[in-house]
């Protein structure tokens, strides 16, 4: 095979899809002939550039001015996991992101992130579970923690923002070791748990030596229909998650909201946007002999409708300051009242998970894996500590995993993942 | 530890062993057979390297099982649980050629667990774990006479017939991935020796088993992909320096139970970093 015949064949990529319809001809399905990889990589240099394709079905972009991810809508399945950083040197890590560019670009293109080689000695390149199964508007979004910036072998203490800092212990926090912090995040969505998880696994795989796993979270939402539109989901305590979120198609809002502006932060993260994240177990147990009037006066809506109490319209505007008798008609220690109190606002991106069993105590290991991105931590801080110990939802949950990771703007073709930080 | 059908596969990739394989296994074995022998004129050097390597390495388990065994039928208890890790670390180091003989490892080497696994009763048991068992949790040889005695036929007929493997270099690759992945399963949650907790001693042979297979490639290796040998330089070192930490200061192991949660997961990563280029090691037949 010549250097223009692997050119063509590399930049068509190997699709998933594909391979299943050519596996007839040769017995790996997609072969390079006996050189396997590495000699396309020689061919090209270190990192080739590999474009989002445009025929792949289901497919979001991973090129434009954000990450993919944050504003992409509706996520079904989510594979979050945080990261130790090992490398030894800024040099590794910024290697590790260029490849990792290369290996999501492929991934949400549904493609293998390197083809089979002939030689079957070999472990396949790819993991291969997801084979057959197509790109399922997988997205990955990547962000980096504090501690990273406190490794003095990598030498980035002066590019550390000074809003990046671990988030302060809130009221009625009892987090677990187990879930706290990491160097390094991805967050993987697709419609399909299989496609996420390869995703995350074959990324991981691909950096052995470079980083280790810190902690993991899967979560998923369920959507139904009306109007063939996909409606708000509910998370495990039934009511609907996400309503009051502001409007991702407004992109004056999301500047507001979510994209650091320029001269808000670092310029490497101009175009990037923070993501909290926390473990909260739900204490499913207690909820359900919880009496229904008061389950909705936990939250400030309506169990069915998710409408604001006395309304019958999800979207209805909330009136936080409606009073009936001299009193407050949504509850002042309900979490909605609570989160109207301060004028911050964020996007929440949440994923119910159930983990087993507690093994202390039997009961449900479930929860929700809250994610929510803002221009600024301090957004999220305000509005989690207007909850405070008034929140009604307390009684019902408690605050088990935290991290606070900077995501990177997104990335220009030709360019790669946090470019702004390592070069 | 899937020991038993792990041998089975190295039987018909070596010994071209194939009665009782399922269609496509035997497919599959006869094509990677093939290109095997293709490249064998190529690997001849390698492979009697590795033969003669693990040649020496079974005379020593012979002479080690020897004296081994004299400790338990002397009734020494201590004496023999000094030299019962020592002395199986030769038959760890040369493991994917030990364990060709699918009769032979489990005598020597099963674990009761693997005995109950296949359908057996404990009196099947013999070999170096039931005497780890006498010893360890007994705290006696009494009554093991016979399976030291069994132990020692065992071990020289596995050291006569290894004049017989074919050596390939499909066999070394695969082995060396294996060693590392004994590790992974059964070293690294300490369940191989649950009575003495030796784990340490087989971990580091097992570790030497698959970067002898590595030196002896090396050469080859360097010429197809320099990186790659530098890589595994690397990776070896970390893990062998990681393990010296454990050393107890009398040329053994601490004891695993002394492991906490920490130690053993830097060890696992750590031989899962090695495991990722090690696997990378079969290009050296292309």
């Amino acid at each position: 095979m010549n250097t223009k015949e692997e050119q063509s064949l590399f930049k068509k990529g190997f699709s998933r899809r594909e391979i299943l319809k050519t596996a007839g001809i040769g017995s790996a399905g997609v072969i390079l002939g006996a050189t396997g990889f590495s000699g396309i990589l020689t061919a090209f240099g270190e990192t080739p550039f590999v474009d989002d394709n445009h025929e792949t079905k289901n497919k979001v972009n991973f090129y434009g001015k954000h990450q993919s991810g944050i504003l992409t809508k509706n996520p079904e399945h989510a594979y979050f996991v945080s990261l130790n950083c090992t490398a030894k040197s800024k040099v590794e890590l910024k290697e590790m992101f260029q490849l990792w560019t290369r290996y999501s670009v492929q991934l949400m293109n549904g493609h293998l992130v390197e083809p089979d080689s002939a030689n079957k000695l070999l472990p396949a390149p790819d993991t291969g579970e997801a084979v057959g199964l197509d790109a399922s508007h997988l997205t990955l979004t990547f962000g980096v923690g504090p501690s990273l910036f406190e490794k003095s072998e990598l030498g980035m203490e002066h590019m550390k923002p000074h809003e990046l800092k671990d988030l302060p212990h809130f009221p009625k926090d009892q987090l677990d070791p187990r879930y706290v912090g990491g160097d390094i995040c991805i967050q993987a969505c697709a419609d399909d748990p299989q496609v996420a998880f390869h995703a995350v696994r074959n990324l991981i795989r691909s950096a052995r030596g470079l980083v280790t796993m810190r902690w993991s979270q899967t979560g998923f939402n369920s959507y139904g229909m009306k109007d063939k539109k996909k409606m708000t989901p509910r998370n495990l305590f039934a009511f609907k998650d996400g309503t009051g979120n502001p409007n991702v198609d407004d992109t004056k809002e999301m500047d507001e909201v979510v994209w650091v502006q320029p001269g808000e932060s670092e310029s490497w993260m101009s175009g990037g946007s923070y993501l909290a994240v926390r473990r909260i177990q739900m204490h499913l147990e207690t909820w359900d002999r919880t009496a229904l009037r008061e389950q909705e006066a936990t939250f400030g809506r309506h169990r069915d409708t998710g409408a604001p109490i006395g309304k019958s319209d999800e979207f209805s505007d909330m009136e936080i300051e409606r009073k009936e008798n001299g009193k407050s008609v949504v509850p002042e220690n309900s979490h909605v009242f609570l989160a109207r109190q301060v004028k911050d606002r964020m996007l929440r991106r949440s994923f119910s998970f159930s983990d087993g069993i507690n093994s202390d105590t039997g009961s449900f290991d479930a929860g929700l894996l809250f994610i929510s991105f803002q221009k600024n931590p301090q957004q999220f801080i305000n509005i989690q500590n207007s909850f405070g110990r008034a929140d009604k939802l307390n009684e019902y949950i408690t605050h088990r995993g935290s991290a606070l990771f900077a995501c990177f703007p997104g990335v220009k073709k030709g360019s790669y993942l946090g470019a702004g930080l390592f070069d | 530890m899937n020991r038993f059908i792990k041998v089975t596969g190295l039987l018909m990739l070596s010994c071209g062993i194939l009665a009782g394989c399922g269609e496509d296994v035997s497919h599959e074995t006869a094509e990677k057979e093939e290109s095997v022998q293709t490249k064998a004129s190529s690997t001849e050097k390698e492979v009697s390297t590795y033969k003669q390597f693990a040649i020496e390495q079974l005379d020593e388990f012979v002479m080690a099982t020897e004296g081994f065994v004299e400790a338990v039928k002397a009734g020494d208890v201590e004496k023999a649980k000094e030299l019962y890790a020592p002395a199986r670390m030769y038959f760890e180091r040369s493991e994917p050629i030990a364990e060709s003989f699918g009769d032979l490892d489990p005598r020597i080497d099963a674990r009761l667990a693997d005995i109950q696994a296949e359908g057996q009763g404990e009196e099947e048991w013999s070999g170096y774990h039931k005497l780890e068992y006498g010893l360890w949790e007994e705290g006696t040889t009494e009554g093991y006479e016979e399976t030291a005695d069994q132990l020692l036929k065992d071990v020289k007929e596995l050291r006569a017939k290894v004049e017989t493997v074919e050596v390939t270099p499909d066999l070394m690759i695969t082995g060396a991935v294996d060693l590392l992945n004994e590790v992974s399963t059964s070293k690294i949650t300490g369940e191989e020796e649950i009575y003495s907790h030796t784990d340490l001693y087989d971990f580091k042979a097992n570790v030497e088993g698959a970067e002898k297979i590595f030196e002896i490639f090396k050469e080859k290796l360097t010429a197809k992909d320099a990186d790659l040998v530098k890589k595994l330089d690397e990776n070896f070192t970390v893990l062998d320096d990681l393990l010296a930490k454990y050393e107890d200061g009398k040329g053994g192991y601490v004891s695993y139970e002394k492991l906490t949660q920490e130690d053993t997961k830097a060890l696992s990563s750590a031989v899962d970093n090695l495991g990722e280029p090690l696997s990378q090691m079969a290009i050296v037949v292309e």
